[in-house]
């Protein structure tokens, strides 16, 4: 199998990985602090919409209608792409993707690409990959750079480099950009990346980003973006390029007015974000004169066919369920292995690899369902998690995971102060399979221990107290 | 030989069980499924939420202009006449006397005779512009609720680079372009939504650094507006 999720197939389990970064001090109080910021803001600008509700449920049956008639609206995205003066590729999986891309590069000569900040080439591996073919990719978002800088990993989905303080980041940049003297505020730290990057922006030919969504019936891309880096990628250079998981797609313009009332309120707690952009293929006179969108599988077809995890898809990458999830909010995201970590990276990760790699993911989170209140989108992440852990026991891996489970579960819970809410867990979580009030058979780690006990339906007694007792069994 | 487009829309198709040996078992009837009833499906998409605003234009006007002052832009409001000289007052206070103008501004916008006013011909080559101390333009259309201005690049409004790489934006809002909600503006903008569009909301601005919002990083790092009401 060739690369789905960045190096997820290498990395070690959760609980494992979870371990080493616990004993990091500095990233898990860094990680603390910056969720903290975004929940208090993101909480007060959702509050402040009386029809947050109804955003959510539209946005929800918005993404569920498209994934439907996937294939539609991806041949209707083409057409209107087309029609505007742009150029279209279909990527199976990451290693034609890459070679798409290197290849539009190469035909220009180019040895340079400027980048705004896209998961999705992350999880293609797109850095190695050009640099394999001799061309330097700069990644041009802050935190992206700090990442690049540092040859480090991105460890939240909309602030890759909170595990860095200020400190390690100035000293960062003197040395790699060569700087005699650097302040070591944030502001002196932002300004030496806008002197460093605005060079690039005005020389370098070809720009790189992905989507935020594209639209069927235009054929164009919107992306979302506060530092305007985004703006001078997709505008300054000759050629730019798109690459686009084949969900990002909504079927119609005005679908924008549900989307990005959510997306900013969720991801930096902003009631609008900066920047927006929306283009269409070629426009005479203003910015590139050649745009590429390609189109990228890489396992997401896959995904499709199970109508239980489908919804997984739906991600708008806000990264709201990281932000209040006790577990990464405990580990941090390099504990997932993978660039997608948190939640939705527990759900994602694995399913993008066709199950065969990071099954410990879906017992990464204590099914306290803090995720799914969160999510713009109303994926129902504990319901996805369970029918995962029902998958990686089918696939024979039981015995492992239930000791994955144990690890996981036991360092994420014993130590919370925060499970107030997690009695609500077990009730969403376990609705499907109680029947007459006792639950019969539960996947996953859950199952193998309701099959040797009568266990009685949750909400009998509290989610710690059920924790306790189990554990407490499991030591007898 | 398949292509990967034939490849990946034939998964999708088996993934969803419309493909053409699933039909008969899945009960489908059609060749494939008719855009008419996709059409039909996306109208039973629920949309409950706030279409339309409900306050007054002058609570709009201030709620808009309380939106900008939280992304940290001042807001000048004037009568039309006073167009010319509120430009110069901001402009002054700001230290800039030469500022670019899109093609399309001309007139009574430019009557300031202590501020150099350079049209952004085609010929204006990026290096260029970054050299300048700002630009002032017009936009579309304006949101109050997020305190959001949309440009459609028109001649009045410049092209994207124009307002992006130089370090100041001065932008004249009307006020019968400020929409109090996104839907509203969405809609509004719907007639231009193949231009390229750009929405700002406030100047540039990042976190990423221990999660200190600093404004100001490649985008302009001032935006002023200038909402005239008459
Ligand atoms: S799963 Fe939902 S909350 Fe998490 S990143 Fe995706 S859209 Fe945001």
């Amino acid at each position: 199998m060739t690369v789905r999720v960045g190096n997820a197939a290498q990395a070690p389990d959760f609980p494992e990985a979870a371990k080493k970064q616990l004993a990091n001090a500095q990233m898990r109080r860094n990680v603390r602090h910056a969720t903290d910021v975004i929940r208090a803001k993101r909480n007060r600008v959702a509050a402040e919409m009386p029809d947050w509700e109804a955003l959510r449920e539209s946005a929800r049956q918005i993404k569920a209608h498209t994934l439907r008639h996937l294939d539609t609206y991806l041949e209707q995205f083409e057409k209107a792409c087309t029609a505007a003066g742009g150029r279209v590729h279909w990527a199976k999986d990451a290693d034609e993707a890459n070679a798409i891309i290197a290849a539009i590069i190469n035909s220009h000569g180019e040895k340079e690409v400027i980048k705004i900040k896209t998961m999705t080439s992350d999880e293609i591996r797109l850095n190695p990959a050009l640099e394999a073919e001799g061309i330097t990719p700069f990644e041009t978002d802050l935190a992206d750079l700090i990442v690049q800088l540092g040859n480090d990993q991105p460890s939240h989905i909309v602030v890759p480099a909170l595990h860095r303080n200020k400190t390690e980041i100035r000293k960062l940049f003197l040395e790699k950009m060569k700087l005699e003297t650097l302040g070591d505020q944030p502001e002196d730290l932002t300004e030496a990346a806008r002197r460093y990057l605005r060079e690039k922006f005005l020389r370098v030919k070809i720009g790189i980003g992905g989507a935020n969504f594209a639209i069927a019936e235009t054929g164009s891309v919107c992306i979302v973006e506060s530092e305007g880096n985004g703006r001078m990628c997709l505008t300054l250079p000759q050629v730019f390029i798109s690459l686009v998981g084949i969900e990002k797609i909504i079927p119609e313009f005005s679908d924008l007015e549900v989307f990005l009332q959510l997306l900013p309120r969720s991801a930096t707690g902003e009631r609008m974000n900066p920047y927006n952009s929306i283009w269409t293929g070629i426009s005479p006179n203003d910015g590139p004169k050649e745009f590429h969108v390609v189109l990228l599988d890489n396992g997401r077809s896959e995904i499709l066919a199970d109508e239980k995890t489908r919804q997984t898809l739906q991600c708008i990458r806000c990264a709201a369920c990281l932000n209040v999830c006790p577990v990464y909010r405990q580990t941090g995201g390099h504990a997932y292995g993978s660039i997608y970590s948190g939640p939705i990276g527990a759900i994602v990760t694995p399913q993008l690899q066709s199950m065969q790699h990071s099954q410990s993911l879906p017992y990464a989170s204590s099914l306290c369902g803090a995720c799914y209140e969160a999510c713009p989108v109303k994926i129902n992440i504990p319901e996805v998690l369970i029918e995962l852990r029902g998958k990686v026991v089918a696939a024979g891996d039981a015995p492992a995971s239930e000791k994955i489970a144990m690890k996981t579960a036991s360092f994420a819970l014993s130590s919370s102060r925060r499970l107030a809410t997690a009695q609500k867990f077990v009730r969403i979580a376990q609705w499907p399979l109680v029947h007459d009030g006792t639950i019969s058979k539960l996947p996953g780690f859950l199952g193998a221990w309701s099959e040797t006990r009568n266990m009685r339906s949750a909400p009998a007694e509290s989610f710690r107290q059920w924790w306790k007792r189990r554990r407490k069994e499991q030591h007898s | 030989m398949t292509t990967s487009r034939t490849e990946i829309l034939e998964k999708i198709r088996r993934s969803l069980g419309v493909a053409p040996e699933q039909r008969e078992q899945n009960g489908l009837t059609e060749d494939r499924i008719t855009e008419d009833r996709i059409a039909k499906d996306y109208g039973t998409i629920a949309r409950e939420y706030q279409h339309s605003g409900k306050l007054d234009p002058q609570s709009r006007l201030e709620l808009f202009s309380e939106r900008l002052r939280d992304y940290g832009t001042s807001v000048h409001r004037c009568s039309n006449q006073q167009l010319s000289s509120t430009i110069a007052q901001v402009l002054a206070a700001r230290h800039i006397h030469r500022i670019l103008i899109p093609p399309g501004i001309s007139g009574p916008w430019l009557a300031a005779s202590d501020i150099e006013f350079v049209p952004a011909n085609n010929g204006l080559t990026y290096a260029e512009m970054d050299k300048m101390e700002g630009v002032l333009t017009a936009c579309t259309a304006a949101i109050a609720l997020t305190g959001t201005i949309f440009l459609r690049h028109s001649a009045t409004e410049g092209t994207r680079a124009l307002t992006l790489i130089p370090d100041y934006h001065l932008c004249v809002v009307f006020e019968n372009q400020v929409l109090e909600t996104v839907p509203e503006a969405i809609r509004y903008m719907e007639p231009f939504s193949t231009l390229p569009l750009t929405t700002i909301s406030g100047p540039s601005a990042t976190s990423d650094i221990e999660m200190t919002r600093i404004k100001g990083v490649h985008g302009p790092r001032t935006l002023d507006v200038v909402l005239i009401q008459d």
